[in-house]
């Protein structure tokens, strides 16, 4: 996108979160929390915009935006799952536990449903390793998970 | 008055069901019109026995667990309300259970004890006596009194923290930092969660100790995006403590300003590392910095700056409280103090256990952990996260100690262990160290980088028989220029998990030339 085009309501709504937030010392990670806070991926047309108001090139933003595991540039499904994939969740069926769910998705690591609705990502510890295997949807935390867990979980997610 | 009831808000408790406990049992008790109010408190640190809740009683609390939401109406019948010993969930007094009696709470004191927001309670317990002798003290003293306990960085590392100080207390600078690395992303470990979760006042007290001690008047916490009840907790504590005046520009009534931010990472587990940990805190790629130039003389933005773990900051409000030599008389050899052991993955009794550094690893994991969860023999147990080592049980007669477990080819780590039983495959751990490396590696230095990769690949040689031998010294070979050539520990310590499976488990690696052979 050029910057000179007229602004869309996407990249109006960023601007004004760049711009509440570029006072922070060190203000890029937060600014690319609260984007992606907002809508729910860093769309490609804010880049240029926040390089601009911080005074970066487009390159360092892109370079930052890509190096966290955590920042998307495309939308996620309506639900994000995610199970730890680490050493003390593996010592108790964590990855059997995966592969369960795996198999009842019908997707892989990164990988949406066709309908949209559940995103799987691995996480490297959720800090659940006293009661492994550990997952978390949206935000949830399920401990000693396992498959029917993490169905129910879904089912009282909704669509 | 009102009976207490404590209800944990940790996160381990909130996964086990803690929330919908806390509804039901609210409900009950409005619905039946008991006088008692819930209290969310922090975990006491069996977690085993999550959700534990507690009443309190005039003989003291009394805990039931683990109590689930369909537990509450049968519970309440059974006399919950007056502590009372009908249920099969009873406890007894919670002071009593062996693993929270045998323990030396120290840094942990109030958690799990107290309600985790409630200044009233964090000074009723001991909270702000730190800070009140550090306000009275030259910054050189208090630098003194922490080089003296003997303090080493909780972090893993092992840095005397008095040392550490004592270098930016010296640089001359507009503007110091203290930073505290609550990035905790090693498995098994969850001390500085439980902390932040639990007993977050006693942080930012040990973090304003610090910029007392170093002429610091800003503060940074970074913490992981994976810890979401952390970071609402924490900071709620920050503005509590801002409104209380321990926070701002004049730190309970004193002269010296203080104040502090939270941070929150990205998903990037190379972030623990603290050269990592500042260009993330400055908005650039989480990328590892040489050194020198030491972050104590430039750090965060290029000034000095403290970079310590949350248990080290953590453990200064006590030390400055009791003294240093109180601190120190815990402990053995150049490990001082306590130790929050974290028991995590296969054990009985998983959770936290604060103790005098000593106990060998044997008493850890087969005596207070109880052995694995599912009853099978112990395998190995992971000591210091995804880079510690693997410790076969022929050598749980380790003690808990820095320089004890590094002559066995390990690291204590951030003391988070994980138990394995006799079905893991030691080649399946040993090329998950490789693979999570490559994963997470920064990118900077060619040996994790590029080594993590092929170290995978040649871990699926040996598993697939083909030249097994040859593939075994090619992997040494590549340990070692990992271990000397890498610039942080993420590169320079996953060969300590990969060679001591190699080593302490070769059954393990030699491939399917085995079953040829058997064939």
């Amino acid at each position: 996108m050029n910057i000179h085009n007229p602004l869309g309501g996407v990249e109006l709504r960023a601007l004004e979160i760049v711009r509440e937030l570029k006072t922070l010392e060190g203000p890029l990670l937060p600014i690319l929390h609260a984007l992606h806070h907002e809508f729910g991926h860093i769309p490609q047309s804010v880049l240029p915009l926040i390089a601009k108001e911080l005074n970066l090139s487009r390159a360092e933003v892109y370079g930052v935006l890509t190096f966290y595991h955590d920042f998307r540039e495309d939308p996620a499904g309506r639900h994000v799952l995610k199970l730890c994939r680490a050493e003390a969740c593996q010592s108790i069926g964590g990855e059997a536990f995966c592969n369960s769910v795996r198999e009842a998705l019908g997707i892989d690591w990164h990988e949406t449903t066709p309908d949209g609705r559940v995103t799987l990502e691995p996480v490297f510890c959720l800090g659940l390793c006293s009661c492994a295997p550990a997952a978390m949807l949206d935000g949830e935390l399920i401990g000693r998970a396992d498959l029917a867990a993490v169905k129910a979980a879904l089912a009282e997610a909704g669509r | 008055m009102s009976i207490k009831i404590y209800v944990p808000r940790d996160s381990a408790a909130v996964a086990l069901g803690a929330n919908h406990l806390a509804k039901a049992l609210q409900y009950a008790i409005a619905s039946e019109g008991h006088d008692a109010i819930i209290v969310r408190n922090g975990s006491r640190g069996m977690h085993w026995l999550e959700t534990l809740i507690e009443v309190e009683t005039p003989e003291g609390r009394i805990a039931y667990g683990p109590v689930k939401a369909k537990d509450v109406e049968p519970l309440i019948e059974a006399g919950l309300l007056e502590g009372k010993s009908g249920h099969p969930l009873y406890l007894g007094p919670t002071e009593d259970i062996p693993f929270l009696k045998n323990q030396t709470r120290l840094t942990f004191a109030r958690c799990g004890v107290i309600d985790p927001l409630s200044l009233t309670d964090y000074e009723a317990h001991g909270g702000l006596k730190g800070l009140r002798s550090a306000l009275a003290m030259h910054a050189a003293d208090i630098v003194k009194e922490v080089t003296d306990s003997g303090l080493r960085g909780r972090g893993g590392a092992g840095f005397p923290t008095g040392v550490k100080w004592n270098t930016v207390l010296h640089a001359k600078a507009s503007q110091k930092y203290i930073v505290c690395n609550a990035d905790e992303g090693d498995s098994a470990t969850f001390a500085d969660r439980m902390i932040m979760e639990g007993d977050p006042f006693v942080l930012i007290e040990g973090m304003a100790i610090a910029g007392l001690a170093t002429g610091a008047t800003k503060g940074y916490i970074f913490t992981r995006s994976e810890y979401p009840l952390a970071i609402e907790v924490f900071n709620k504590a920050i503005t509590i403590a801002r409104e209380a005046g321990i926070l701002g520009s004049s730190v309970l009534g004193s002269h010296h300003a203080f104040d502090m931010e939270l941070r929150v990472g990205a998903g990037a587990y190379v972030c623990g590392e603290e050269t990592s940990l500042l260009n993330a805190l400055e908005g650039k790629r989480g990328v590892v910095r040489s050194k020198p130039p030491l972050p104590a003389l430039e750090g965060l933005f290029g000034k000095p700056t403290v970079v310590n773990n949350v248990i080290s900051l953590a453990s200064v409000p006590i030390i400055l409280d009791e003294g240093a030599e109180y601190y120190r008389d815990f402990g053995m050899g150049r490990s001082r103090g306590t130790i929050p052991i974290q028991i995590a993955g296969n054990a009985r009794h998983t959770g936290l256990y604060e103790t005098a550094f000593g106990l060998t690893l044997g008493e850890i994991v087969e005596g207070i952990g109880g052995g694995t969860a599912t009853g099978r023999p112990i395998k190995a147990a992971q000591v210091g996260g995804p880079l510690g080592a693997f410790f076969p049980p022929s050598m749980f007669d380790t003690p808990f100690d820095y320089e004890a477990f590094a002559a066995r080819g390990g690291l204590i780590g951030h003391a988070g262990i994980t138990v394995f039983d006799d079905s893991a495959d030691m080649l399946k751990m040993a090329r998950f160290a490789f693979e999570f490396c490559a994963v997470e590696s920064c990118g900077k230095c060619t040996p994790c980088r590029i080594g993590s990769t092929r170290g995978v690949e040649v871990m699926d040689k040996i598993a697939a028989g083909i030249e097994p031998k040859k593939s075994l010294d090619l992997v040494t070979d590549l340990c070692n220029t990992m271990k000397f050539g890498s610039l942080c520990a993420l590169g320079g310590f996953t060969p300590y998990p990969v060679m001591s499976a190699i080593t302490h488990f070769p059954d393990d690696f030699v491939g399917s030339t085995k079953l040829e052979a058997a064939e």
